[in-house]
């Protein structure tokens, strides 16, 4: 459902669409076989540390990532795979990452979540959550003082994320400066343990959006539909100059808050409610209803998003690990800094 | 003519704004108003769109900066205090300080850090925190004393690919000054310099104690004391060298700092030296910090809270008579 401050003209499903939500699909598609797979690896300790998987978020973070153009910034946050593959990022990267490869963006520096390509405008988060919001609109800033135009940002956060001081500095700052941020609250319903009631007192998050002066919409983050309608609107309206969007989904957590959490205490009503659907058995059905695709053109973009994970799985299996004798032990980048007098 | 250190650190950032377009200076108040201290008085008037007012938002002052770095700026951030740099410690520490190691691209941000106690400032405008902040990998702290310093070291700060903590000294502000600005110069971060040549006893110092320990050089030396006197300029990277140079030459180490005496700048140097130069020593290293307490607001109390030339001065009589 919409908000009262989205523009009262529908998005009927357009030319392209078609094309659009197929091609979402099979990303959300990979993005679950590719987390399915890190899983498995991770129940057979074959992953260092933690594993944090995106179950049931794929519709709204394909929505947006597959909104964004080359040259635009995305600071994605944990539960984004869907998001990140739409926007570029290389299926080489997560399984490099949670493997802990020399030959993976953080070199096994970083592990899991914390992957990016800051020189492609994938960000990297880090754990403190909120953290990502000013950073992304920095970017921006800056990207509007050098003089370019026709750009957008976006990132995400979670329903417990938006508690934290830092988001709330982060996205009042992306408010006074008008800037083309799209901020994706996925309210899954928990943070780790904690459900809503516990987090905030706000009817809906999206109320927020009045008090930081921005536009803002809420719907329903299972429904492919609904999320690419809305983040293709938001991000319209912020390459355009109407300043920060913010979209609230609502869905819920399709697995614990990481694999070693079995969430037992999500309440089953909720799983059992509209927003308690799997996104992908949604879209499913939506494709075959629409006669956009059949069964078994289904099972054919499901092995083939199978066999890709595969393949590169493989080779990534092969990749070296860092080695600690030939790691350089040096967090300062600058040649002005004379290594000798390090640490 | 002459020129303060807080004139130093407004012509540093002038002189940057001018020089590179990329940089550009964020923090509350300092456009119209020139900042809280006037370190940025005129340069919004003066670099139009390039001196911006921030919220009162230190955690997203220094996210922003962070970000705007990743597209090529140099940005300056100013906290009003230092203290409230504590509001944006998570972004300074584990994103900026962390940034190169985790993903091999650099984070050139500038945080102009105004430091340190003065009369009546009290507990939350006093502070010295560039210890806690050197504590954290990634981030170079620069702590300049002089004039010339203030200048240099910002100008080098702004140049720096890494995140750089300039903890200039409020105290100082308006109190030194040099005939004028170093013209030609060349970087030197990392370095520490001897800012006094003695023969008898080390005192190694930064920042305001500074000038304490020069001051009780002077008094020493008319009782025939010889103090050497090192300036660390920049406590990360510390210049060990330099510290076990001048050690080797006098056999007694004295560390001063205005900070809290848990861990620490002084206890790091006086640690280096124990490890590294032990047999350079004729008397335990000894240091001299701030009362481990919040610093006071009564001017009394504040004096007696932190290193006295006096007390420098018996301090490094009692070592000498060891």
């Amino acid at each position: 459902m919409l908000n009262s401050l989205r523009e009262p003209e529908s998005e009927a499903v357009h030319l392209g669409f078609q094309e659009q939500y197929v091609s979402a699909f099979k990303w959300m598609l990979l993005a679950r076989t590719v987390e399915d797979k890190i899983g498995a690896l991770w129940r057979a300790g074959k992953v260092a540390g933690g594993c944090y998987l995106g179950r049931g978020q794929e519709a709204i973070s394909v929505a947006v990532g597959i909104m964004l153009k080359p040259g635009d910034t995305f600071g994605p946050l944990i539960r984004d795979q869907a998001g990140r593959l739409a926007f570029g990022e290389p299926l080489f990267d997560i399984l490099r990452t949670y493997l802990g490869k020399k030959t993976g963006p953080t070199k096994g520096r970083d592990g899991n979540v914390h992957r990016g390509r800051p020189r492609e405008r994938i960000y990297p988060m880090i754990s403190h959550l909120g953290a990502l919001v000013s950073v992304v609109a920095g970017a921006l800033m800056a990207r509007r003082m050098q003089g370019d135009t026709n750009f957008v940002g976006a990132t995400s956060i979670g329903d417990g994320g938006t508690s934290t001081g830092s988001f709330h500095e982060g996205f009042n700052m992306a408010a006074v400066e008008r800037l083309p941020l799209v901020l994706t609250v996925t309210n899954n319903q928990y943070a780790y343990s904690t459900p809503n009631e516990r987090q905030f007192a706000c009817h809906d998050l999206v109320d927020r959006a009045i008090g930081y002066g921005v536009e803002g919409y809420s719907m329903d983050g299972t429904d492919l539909k609904e999320c690419l309608e809305v983040a293709a609107h938001a991000v319209r309206r912020a390459r355009s100059g109407f300043g920060p969007q913010m979209i609230v989904a609502s869905c819920v957590r399709l697995s614990g808050h990481a694999e070693h959490d079995d969430g037992s205490y999500m309440e089953k009503t909720l799983l059992e409610s509209p927003i308690g659907r799997d996104c992908i058995k949604v879209a499913h059905s939506f494709l075959v209803e629409q006669g956009w695709a059949d069964e078994s053109t289904v099972q054919e973009w499901r092995l083939n998003a199978k066999m890709d994970v595969e393949d590169v799985l493989q080779r990534v299996q092969r990749e070296p690990a860092p080695v600690p004798e030939e790691e350089d032990w040096n967090a300062f980048s600058s040649h002005l800094i004379d290594p000798d007098l390090s640490a | 003519m002459s020129v303060t250190y807080l004139e130093a650190i407004r012509a540093a950032q002038a002189k940057a704004l001018r020089e590179n377009p990329n940089v550009y200076i964020y923090g509350q108040d300092v456009a119209t108003y020139g900042g809280a201290f006037k370190s940025t008085k005129n340069l919004a008037k003066d670099f139009p769109g390039r001196v911006l007012d921030s919220p009162i938002s230190e955690d997203a002052m220094v996210g922003s900066a962070i970000g705007a770095s990743l597209e090529g700026m140099r940005p300056i951030v100013e906290m009003q205090f230092a203290d409230f740099s504590a509001n944006g410690f998570n972004q300074i520490v584990n994103h900026a300080g962390g940034y190169f190691y985790r993903t091999g691209v650099s984070c050139p941000i500038t945080i102009r850090m105004p430091s340190g106690g003065n009369p009546g400032s009290g507990p939350f405008h006093s502070q010295c925190l560039e210890s806690v902040y050197a504590h954290f990998p990634g981030l170079i702290i620069m702590t300049p004393a002089t004039v010339e310093d203030a200048y240099t070291l910002l100008l080098e700060a702004i140049a720096i690919d890494d995140p750089v903590l300039f903890f200039e000294h409020k105290f100082l502000y308006n109190r030194v000054k040099a005939e004028k600005l170093p013209e030609h110069f060349s970087f030197s971060a990392g370095k520490a310099r001897i800012h006094r040549p003695g023969r008898d006893l080390t005192v190694v110092s930064y920042g305001v104690t500074l000038y304490d320990s020069l001051a009780a050089a002077a008094e020493l030396e008319k009782e025939g004391i010889s103090i050497e006197v090192v300036d660390l300029r920049t406590v990360k990277p510390i210049d060990t060298e330099t510290i076990l140079h001048s050690v080797a030459n006098t056999g007694h180490l004295l560390c001063i700092s205005e900070g809290w005496p848990w861990g620490g700048v002084t206890a790091e140097v006086v640690a280096r030296v124990a490890s590294k130069g032990f047999h350079l020593l004729d008397s335990p290293p000894e240091r001299m910090n701030s009362r481990d307490t919040p610093v006071p607001y009564h001017p009394d109390l504040w004096l007696a809270h932190k290193p006295s030339i006096g007390a420098i001065a018996k301090k490094i009589r009692e070592m000498l008579d060891w």
